[in-house]
């Protein structure tokens, strides 16, 4: 069942960049991407506890701040060593210049 | 600083290694100096540029050194080039394998992995295995019981810190590791911290490296000279390795361990250009450890932006000696024995526990 919550303004993100969300006691991180479209993700890397939104975007890529694991957050996909275990991903809509993320 | 001391088990599987986990020393949160989200991620980018500058003048360097080695050759005037061309093999590779082992030192990957694996290549570290055990430095640095690459464990073996300055225990532990993983084989410590998917690969590189050195001892034994093995192999490693164990000592050796926080184990140590380009500002240490996405022509930059929150820069490598040989002595007897780095006073409600006293 979707449960949509806002997660942060439109403008809270630069371009090319991520943002850490927390809500209920999980952590997200929030994408936009270099084409303005946002993604979200489980905020912490799948190899060691690490908030990804500490880390460095490139095009498509997520690249944890600790061991340069990488991830395509649009899909969650793992992207080599250190990484193996794919990244679970979540629906995101912006709304009147929100952006929300069903963690439903 | 002396602490009651028991002695410590050094290995991935051990006594100590329980204990790390037991006391939240295992994969924890450590300190970091603040820097602003902004500036942070203008220190994080890449650039083929740097990287691409660095490696042309290193393959010419290798070039022109080995060149005039060849051409001298027997004579003693190769002398000079042949202690050059080691350098840069068995001492500047070390810097290559690390910074591109990152994956950070070029934007482009290819790049990043053609230069880690000739540079793996040269100082005899299997790609696979030390990409994973450097992963594990940097989640539980100076760990006992978790990080594999503690240069120099307690009490101090001296002999042993001397040998390292002609890769003894690099040759001899990396032939080892090469015959083992050819032979389809890994250790318990291996199994720990690299994933059964992985392995494959490491038995694969460790039979084309082993066909290599067979076939560089072969044309040794065909021409009936030496020179192929003054090139290619453990001798070079070996010959050259010198700069890079008198730059890599100075990066953790003789501080504290099982602490959570870079600045009390790790240096930060100044350096003369010539040292900086073999070694790739890797004398930037904490900076390095506390972030380590940031490319090594950025270090710099990054210490500039968090001096003030570490504790003072050694001025030389001179200076980082005074401090590292006397305490490496001391530890050869009283193993509990480290150097306490004092902090900034305004950072140090900051600082993450100390592991508690055994």
């Amino acid at each position: 069942m979707a449960q949509w919550i806002e997660a942060c303004v439109a403008g809270d993100i630069d371009e090319e960049d991520v943002m850490r969300f927390d809500h209920g006691g999980r952590t997200f991180a929030v994408y936009r991407s270099p084409d303005d479209q946002y993604y979200a993700t489980d905020g912490l890397c799948t190899h060691e506890k690490v908030h990804l939104a500490d880390g460095l975007v490139m095009d498509n890529i997520i690249e944890c701040p600790k061991h340069n694991g990488r991830f395509d957050y649009r899909t969650g996909a793992a992207r080599g060593a250190p990484v193996c275990v794919n990244l679970k991903t979540y629906p995101v809509k912006v709304d009147a210049g929100k952006v929300l993320i069903d963690i439903g | 600083m002396t602490k009651p001391f028991t002695p410590r088990d050094y290995s991935l599987v051990g006594a100590d290694a329980k204990r790390a986990l037991e006391l939240g020393l295992a994969s924890a949160e450590w300190y970091r100096a603040p820097v602003p989200r902004k500036r942070m991620k203008e220190l994080m980018q890449r650039e083929d540029g740097p990287a691409i500058r660095d490696t042309i003048i290193w393959i010419a360097a290798f070039l022109v050194t080995g060149g005039l080695a060849y051409a001298f050759w027997p004579t003693w005037w190769a002398l000079p080039f042949f202690i050059a061309y080691g350098v840069l093999y068995g001492s500047s590779s070390d810097s290559r394998w690390h910074e591109c082992g990152h994956r950070t030192a070029f934007k482009t990957t290819w790049m990043n992995d053609a230069v880690y694996h000739a540079a793996c290549f040269m100082m005899m570290r299997e790609p696979e295995i030390w990409r994973w055990s450097h992963t594990r430095h940097h989640t539980d640095t100076i760990v006992v019981g978790r990080d594999p690459e503690i240069a120099v464990m307690r009490p101090t073996v001296i002999l042993k810190v001397v040998s390292m300055f002609f890769a003894v225990p690099q040759v001899i532990a990396g032939s080892k590791s090469i015959l083992r993983h050819a032979a389809g084989r890994m250790t318990a410590e291996e199994e720990t911290f690299v994933p059964e998917s992985e392995r494959s690969k490491i038995y694969r590189t460790a039979r084309i490296w082993l066909a290599i050195h067979a076939g560089v001892v072969g044309l040794a034994i065909y021409t009936g000279s030496i020179l192929p093995m003054l090139f290619v192999g453990p001798l070079p490693a070996m010959y050259g390795a010198w700069v890079h164990v008198m730059t890599g000592l100075t990066q953790h050796s003789g501080l504290a361990e099982d602490v959570l926080d870079h600045r009390l184990n790790s240096r930060t140590v100044y350096m003369n250009p010539v040292l900086r380009f073999i070694y790739w500002n890797m004398n930037y240490h904490i900076e390095h450890h506390m972030f380590p996405m940031v490319p090594y022509h950025a270090l710099p930059q990054l210490h500039e932006e968090i001096k003030a929150y570490c504790p003072p820069p050694y001025r030389s490598c001179f200076a980082a000696y005074r401090e590292i040989i006397p305490a490496l002595l001391k530890q050869a007897k009283d193993p509990a024995y480290y150097v306490t780095r004092a902090l900034p006073k305004d950072t140090s409600a900051n600082v993450a526990q100390l592991a508690p006293a055994e």
